[in-house]
């Protein structure tokens, strides 16, 4: 039997398989399709004070191996989400993460302050990183102030482990990890979206509502493997990478390149069940490669 | 909603870019409803990424059928399949055309526009086993855009058709008939889907009317499950308007519920 178990420090997960926020609805999307129990956990789509509206549609497009989306953070605000999902997700046996987002680096403090008062929450994934909310898709993951600023307000409020999660729109990626890892952030995770863009060539008009919006998908994970690799290198906390997750082996990938834990986005539309293949793929992988552990995966990079 | 990963493609018949796709899936056949959709794989790899959303067009025993006119990469990879290949369907999906009982023993419109036919010949059979008395139309650019037309008359349903070109039936648009029609018939409900300029134009003249309906709209869909937030529409609910989910909330909805001007600017 290969054991699967990670353990991030503030958080020990039963296989290194997360799925993405953003991409898994708030969990109960997955029910019908597999018992969410096997997961090593979720991320629930990004969550504000307030409900909110997202962006002007069309909200999606695909492009070579990837998706660009401009939903722009469409939810229920946190005070519905307290009270209507997560009860329904009370009782589960696996690490329920909430996605946090903010106006301002003050809302991510309201909302991180709220969710602390509530049983049943794993950690926070801090998103400072969505590029579909400003003008310009700007994010405070876009300088190293910003993000030590709200990671600092955040640790103030509340003793829930945090998982920041930094945009790849960045010039140096690593300057903005160190500054969450010294504002005192549990964990990376990485990359969010990458900013983009395309045009419908018969109306001159961009194909999005909102006109640019963030790539997923197969087609950015070179890129998300460079960053996490860069990120791994030159911090201690451990670190969650994703982009373009389709299959154990790329998974594997990751893990080489220094993450101890993964999440899986885009996928989860193909194959509502991407998480539980990637899951019994890992084992077979690790089994074909006489590996007892699969945490021994992360960082064994020869480099 | 079940994942069917082989469900057995067991008939294909064609016509120009229209396809008509019989398959062997009994489960997803035991719970579909007229108006719902499937989610399908169109590739192995992931050229297009994303699975692609079409209507049941029919559900009986442990078969179902699609009716699809090819409009890009996905659709054209999915045309080429061949009888026997097993093809990976996820559904049935979202919330259908609602049949209220009160219609029984009365005319009811369906409106069809192109490829927006397919989900009406479910739709059709269902109100009729339901005693209601459901009028096809059906409207195309031109005698070549109709292929169901044969399929529809042989199983016994009042069938009306236009053409923009005027090579078969009323010369107009599908709308244009419909309004004619109604100055002779007054019909108990209306059940519609086609393109939205169609679909408005057809709001426009409900409303004139006073004739209640139901509209299947169309959205670009990221997972079709309600996961992504992807394929949401303006929609006006308990007075508000809101931004709903087609795959969810939809894709049918009543006509008073739907806001127009988005889609147009969008
Ligand atoms: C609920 C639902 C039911 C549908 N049922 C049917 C059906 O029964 N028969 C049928 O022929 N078609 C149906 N469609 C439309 C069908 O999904 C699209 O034609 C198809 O996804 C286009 O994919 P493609 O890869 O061939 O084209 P692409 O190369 O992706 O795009 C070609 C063109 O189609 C447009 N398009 C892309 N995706 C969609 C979409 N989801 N809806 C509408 N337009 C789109 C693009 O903007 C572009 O202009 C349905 C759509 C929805 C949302
Ligand atoms: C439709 C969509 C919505 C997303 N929403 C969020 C979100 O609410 N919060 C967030 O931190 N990331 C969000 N993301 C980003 C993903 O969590 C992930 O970082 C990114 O898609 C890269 O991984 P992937 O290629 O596996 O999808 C979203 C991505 C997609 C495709
Ligand atoms: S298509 Fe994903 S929420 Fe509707």
């Amino acid at each position: 039997m290969v054991d699967l178990s990670v353990d991030l420090g503030f958080l020990k997960l039963k296989n290194p398989v997360i799925a993405a926020s953003g991409t898994f609805g708030y969990g109960l999307e997955f029910k019908p399709f597999y018992d969410l129990d096997l997961l090593g956990g979720f991320v629930v789509k990004g969550l504000y004070f307030k409900p909110r509206e997202g962006n002007r549609p069309p909200r999606l497009v695909e492009t070579p191996g990837g998706l660009i989306n401009s939903i722009g953070l469409q939810g229920i605000g946190v005070e519905a989400f307290c009270r209507e999902i997560l009860p329904e997700l009370a009782g589960l046996k696996t690490a329920v993460i909430v996605n946090v987002c903010g106006e301002e680096e003050d809302e991510y403090a309201r909302v991180a302050e709220y969710l602390g008062r509530h049983q049943g929450i794993a950690a926070l994934e801090l998103n400072i990183s969505c590029p579909n909310v400003r003008e310009g898709g700007r994010c405070p993951a876009q300088s190293p102030e910003a993000t030590y600023r709200t990671v600092k307000k955040v640790k103030r409020v509340t003793s829930l482990p945090l998982i920041t999660k930094l945009s790849p729109n960045v010039t140096d990626i690593t300057a903005v990890a160190l500054a969450a890892e010294e504002a005192g952030t549990e964990a990376i995770s990485l990359i969010n979206t990458l900013l983009a863009m395309a045009v419908d060539l018969k109306t001159r008009k961009p194909k999005l509502g909102n006109v640019m919006g963030g790539l997923s998908g197969p087609a950015i994970k070179p890129i998300a493997v460079r960053m996490v690799f860069q990120v791994a290198r030159s911090v201690k906390v451990p670190v969650i990478g994703m982009g373009g997750i389709f299959s154990a082996e790329d998974a594997l990938e990751f893990m080489m390149a220094g993450a101890a834990a993964v999440q899986v986005g885009t996928a989860n539309f193909v194959d509502p069940d991407a998480c539980l293949k990637i899951i019994g793929g890992l084992t077979t992988w690790a089994e074909a490669h006489g590996l007892k552990k699969i945490r021994e995966v992360t960082g064994s990079l020869m480099a | 909603m079940v994942i069917d990963r082989q469900a057995r493609l067991v008939e294909v018949e064609s016509w120009g870019d229209y396809f008509l796709f019989t398959f062997y899936s009994p489960e997803i056949a035991r719970q579909a409803q007229p108006g719902q959709f499937l989610m399908i794989k169109v590739s192995e790899n992931t050229q297009p990424l994303l699975r692609r959303p079409i209507s049941l067009h029919n559900a009986e025993e442990n078969q179902l059928q699609i009716f699809f006119q090819v409009a890009g990469t996905g659709t054209r990879l999915l045309s080429m399949k061949k009888p026997g290949e097993s093809i990976d369907l996820l559904g049935p999906l979202g919330k259908g055309f609602s049949l209220q009982p009160e219609l029984s023993g009365r005319e009811i419109f369906c409106v069809g526009g192109g490829r927006g036919i397919a989900p009406l010949y479910y739709l059709a059979r269902k109100l009729r086993s339901s005693g209601a008395r459901p009028v096809i139309f059906y409207g195309g650019r031109s005698r070549t855009d109709l292929p169901l037309k044969n399929r529809l008359q042989t199983t016994g349903f009042e069938v009306l058709v236009s053409t923009d070109d005027g090579s078969d039936g009323f010369p107009g648009l599908v709308t244009s008939l419909v309004e004619a029609e109604l100055k002779k018939r007054q019909p108990a409900y209306l059940y519609a889907c086609g393109p939205d300029p169609m679909m408005e134009k057809l709001a426009e003249i409900c409303r004139r009317k006073n004739l209640e309906a139901q509209f299947s709209l169309e959205s670009i869909m990221g997972c079709g499950f309600g996961a992504c937030w992807g394929c949401v529409r303006k929609i006006r609910r308990n007075g508000q308007e809101k931004y709903l989910k087609v795959c969810q909330d939809g894709p049918v909805f009543p006509l008073e519920e739907i806001v127009w001007q988005e889609s147009n600017d969008g």
